[in-house]
């Protein structure tokens, strides 16, 4: 009787509220239902219990072999979550809660993402933050439509240092709108700015680089910032929040629009998602951001609250002409990041981007001196660089999976001519053991 | 309660992070080395956690309350998917990507493809893409993929029509899509109005997006004419699966003529919503828009192996970076296999009797425009309530001290001073009776003292909010 053994209901109070409803059968309710459209199949296998469900998920999880040792980023990073983060996220009364409609009974997710919103502008050195986006990726993309919004104009130039997962989706949100969108081909790994220069022009609203960038290196965008603006452009910078506890922040760089993905504060890997992208901005630019956004405010006895604010930009109220499209946001993963950077704190992010830096600098020594590897130097990275090999990194990074270690993502797949190269990536959570390790797997595979 | 930067103490830390077995880097050059540490909160452990404890306390959830909020659909999650997701927890998205990588992740690959597959029977289509991030992306990327089919078929479109009792995400979404929007009125009796439909489409139109049952909570009786009038028009038709609760098993949207839809993983099967997400929107397509789903495509060969295909020529590309939020799947797919068939068939069945119920027991006390047998959820007017100049915001502003989450209200926007309520199917009947019970005082209360209403909520740390102050002055951090 009971399938559903979250349905509580015992058959006599059924019958009861169906005497209610004035309907002789829970059947009956279907009625509006056209005969002719109801189902004529429905395949789902019968249902089991909890301890039969979880055995089959465990076996799922098993299939997959052990987890390797990753040396591997691509825009989701292998790091420290300490345990307050699951346990405090996991409090029901935040786990298990809706959009805050009602501000009263909801003061604790809207102070928490008031506190986010604050923790993410301190990072970037921006002055408005929103209550989080899906991803890093789409962040990119909604950067990109804000830019476009603000300045009225009709191009994004995009460097081809940006993730080519990023490029991809921005390239898909854009693709039926009346929007250029250029690439300018890396330089040595870099964004080769003569390039940049030449198409500045009074179509482009944005111009979007990553920092570091896909493969690892850091930039100095302060003489670009400056570029960009002359040319009435905004400068969008995707960036790595860990990397912030050390180089300096978007803001502080020039950038107008700083994104990026959450997913490293806090959030597991968790094949991909979910985690959070961020979005900060000049104050300037606060009615073109999408998604929720948080404001202080005063309840009738000037007691300090908190309210979803600028509603009249969503979709909610201006349907086809709001700002954009999104309906919510990823308030849990944006919490994780809260409790994730509230935990290590001011001196501890820089503590952890160092540590990241320190592992990373040690990796690149230790394969600097296998025979054949070069290191691409063409500019300071923090904790991921380029590494050629002197033959295709694809069969290598293959054979090395066998050995339990995922020893870095192949660039052959996603640009031209780099076919030997490998982007490695170093987090603090490997040790000395695990780095000697892959030197010496790649070693004997060279 | 304080900020947490009001409680921040320099030199405090609430977490130590790894010592460091290797040298220490020399540092970066000058202008890219951080001038000042970002000014985040130092705080112990234990200042952190009763920081946050506390602030949970000052939030409803379904853990916690009612929480009867309609077109939102807001359900108890079991704990085991839980305990599933976490299993998942250390995967890397890139490992499947990685040449030979694949071999590494059957398990996951082959559970995507799985759920697939299911969702696909669910709603009666021929294959399903997990890669948008939310309901409304998925919306969006099903209207790309209609853009896609009709621009491989040469097809010129211009509009996208929407009822006006849509959501708000479909016009929306299909505006970043590149359509024009045309908004069709509802007909007295609750549906699209047919006649006024008719004269919207035309060969320019590209889709029509309906959400079945719609956002009254009824389910169109003429949904079947509507997919071929579309049709005829050469247009596809969108299934917003926001409310595919209330139908599993009964009706799939496949069936009665959509070509596209995409289904509320948080909605329907039970995942956390954290406060605004997040979600997970999975898009179901029928055979002729296959070729343009996302990339990367799961796919099984011949010998049962899982495989990526990342190089599909009329692929719409990436709608998100990897596999879309894979810890939502892996908790939809444990609830899909838990409850099977007739569990998930029973979910339907028990949100449709309480939305009825509800519906049946606060009819003589609140305007029920549109007085038919709901689905899962029914839209009340509290125009009666106006009278006595009490709002449905004042009625939700009482349900709060009552203890209830209130209802959504003033959606759908077609409802003078809408309450919209949808019970879910996990709530008991005593926990509805207490609720209706509620509800009945607010009714009462509006006539005999109108006022008690207005000065509501009184038991929250906070009584009723400035928005104006707060949308004039944008404070919306602390720079510190």
């Amino acid at each position: 009787m009971n399938d559903s053994h979250y349905c509580p209901h015992t058959p006599e109070e059924i019958r009861e509220m169906l005497s209610v409803v004035g309907a002789s059968s829970v059947e009956e309710l279907f009625a509006p239902i056209p005969p002719e459209l109801r189902a004529k199949t429905f395949n789902i296998p019968p249902g089991m219990s909890e301890f039969e469900t979880f055995a089959r998920m465990q076996a799922i999880a098993a299939d997959n072999g052990a987890a390797m040792v990753n040396f591997i980023g691509g825009g989701f990073y292998d790091h420290i979550i300490p345990a307050v983060v699951d346990h405090l996220s996991g409090r029901a009364e935040f786990y298990t809660a809706y959009t805050p409609y009602q501000p009263e009974c909801s003061q604790g997710t809207l102070q928490a993402l008031f506190e986010y919103q604050t923790a993410i502008c301190r990072l970037t050195g921006l002055e408005v933050s929103n209550a989080s986006l899906y991803d890093g990726a789409t962040a990119c993309a909604e950067a990109a439509m804000m830019a476009l919004r603000a300045t009225g104009r009709t191009r994004i130039v995009v460097d081809g240092c940006v993730s080519p997962f990023s490029r991809q989706v921005l390239k898909t949100y854009l693709y039926n709108q009346a929007v250029e969108v250029v690439e300018i081909a890396p330089l040595d790994g870099l964004l080769n700015r003569a390039a940049l220069a030449a198409c500045l022009d009074e179509h482009v609203a944005a111009v979007l680089v990553q920092n570091p960038n896909f493969f690892g290196c850091i930039e100095d965008l302060s003489p670009l910032a400056e570029q960009v603006h002359a040319a009435g452009a905004l400068l969008v910078a995707s960036v790595y929040p860990v990397s912030l506890g050390l180089i300096t922040p978007p803001g502080d760089m020039g950038a107008d629009i700083a994104v990026g993905d959450g997913q490293s504060l806090g959030n597991p890997l968790s094949f991909g998602g979910p985690s959070f992208g961020f979005i900060a901005a000049k104050k300037a630019y606060i009615r073109n951001m999408p998604g929720r956004i948080v404001g202080e405010t005063v309840d009738k006895n000037g007691k300090r609250g908190f309210v979803l604010t600028l509603q009249a930009r969503e979709q909610h109220i201006k349907r086809h002409k709001a700002t954009s499209n999104i309906c919510s946001n990823q308030g849990l993963c944006a919490l994780r990041g809260l409790i994730f950077l509230s935990a290590v704190g001011r001196e501890g992010v820089a503590e952890l981007a160092r540590l990241n830096r320190d592992k990373a600098e040690y990796t690149k020594a230790r394969l600097a001196g296998i025979p054949g590897v070069t290191v691409v130097q063409s500019a300071p990275t923090f904790n991921e660089f380029t590494v050629f090999l002197p033959k295709p990194a694809a069969p290598v990074v293959a054979e090395l999976l066998k050995q339990g270690i995922a020893p870095g993502v192949p660039l052959g797949d996603y640009y031209e001519d780099s076919a030997n190269a490998l982007v490695v990536t170093v987090t603090e959570k490997r040790t000395k053991k695990e780095i000697d390790r892959l030197a010496e797997a790649l070693r004997a595979e060279l | 309660m304080e900020l947490i930067y009001e409680k921040s103490v320099p030199g405090r830390r609430g977490v130590k992070l790894p010592a460091s077995d290797v040298p220490p880097a020399p540092p970066l050059p000058d202008g890219l080395l951080r001038a000042e540490p970002a000014g985040l909160a130092e705080v112990s452990e234990l200042d952190l956690v009763r920081h946050f404890t506390n602030l949970s306390r000052l939030n409803f959830s379904v853990d916690t309350n009612f929480y009867p909020l309609g077109s939102c659909t807001m359900k108890y999650n079991a704990k085991v998917l839980e305990n599933a997701a976490a299993l998942f927890a250390p995967f890397h998205p890139m490992t499947a990507l990685l040449p030979g990588g694949g071999e590494y992740c059957q398990g996951n690959l082959g559970m995507l493809y799985d759920l697939g597959q299911m969702l696909a029977d669910i709603t009666g289509m021929d294959e399903v893409t997990t890669q948008p991030l939310a309901g409304a992306h998925g919306e969006m990327t099903g209207i790309l993929l209609i853009s896609a089919y009709h621009r491989a078929k040469g097809n010129r479109k211009k509009y996208v029509v929407v009822p006006d009792s849509s959501h708000g995400t479909n016009p929306a979404s299909a505006t970043i899509a590149g359509y024009e929007i045309v908004t069709v009125p509802t007909a007295p009796y609750g549906d699209m109005d047919l006649e006024l439909f008719r004269q919207a489409m035309s060969d320019e139109v590209a889709a029509v997006m309906m959400t079945c049952p719609n956002t009254l909570g009824l389910f169109n009786p003429h949904i079947k004419e509507i997919c071929d009038i579309a049709h005829s028009f050469g247009a596809l038709m969108y299934y917003d699966g926001a409310n595919l609760n209330a139908i599993m098993g009964k009706v799939k949207p496949g069936d009665v003529g959509f070509d596209v839809v995409h289904v509320n993983l948080h909605k329907t099967f039970g995942t956390p919503h954290g406060g605004g997400g997040p979600g997970a929107g999975p898009v179901g397509v029928k055979k002729a828009l296959i070729p343009f789903l996302p990339q990367p495509r799961i796919d099984m060969d011949d010998e049962g192996t899982f495989v990526l295909q990342t190089s599909r020529p009329d692929s719409i590309g990436r709608a998100a970076n990897f596999f879309g939020n894979f810890g939502i799947m892996v908790r939809a797919y444990a609830y899909i296999i838990m409850l099977g068939r007739e569990g998930l068939i029973q979910v339907s069945e028990q949100a449709v009797l309480n939305a009825n119920y509800i519906k049946e027991r606060l009819k003589p006390y609140y305007d029920l425009p549109y007085d038919q047998t709901c689905m899962h959820e029914c839209v009340f007017s509290a125009s009666r309530q106006l009278a006595h100049g009490v709002h449905a915001i004042d009625i939700a502003k009482f349900l709060i001290d009552r203890g209830y989450h209130p209802p959504t209200v003033y959606f759908p926007l077609i409802v003078k001073e809408a309450i919209m309520i949808e019970p879910t199917e996990t709530e008991s009947k005593a926990a509805m009776d207490a609720f209706i019970d509620v509800m009945i005082e607010a009714a009462r209360t509006a006539e005999s003292d109108p006022r008690a209403l207005l000065d509501a909520p009184l038991t929250m740390p906070v009584s009723r909010l400035d928005e104006t102050k707060a949308a004039r002055e944008q404070h919306v951090c602390c720079l510190g």
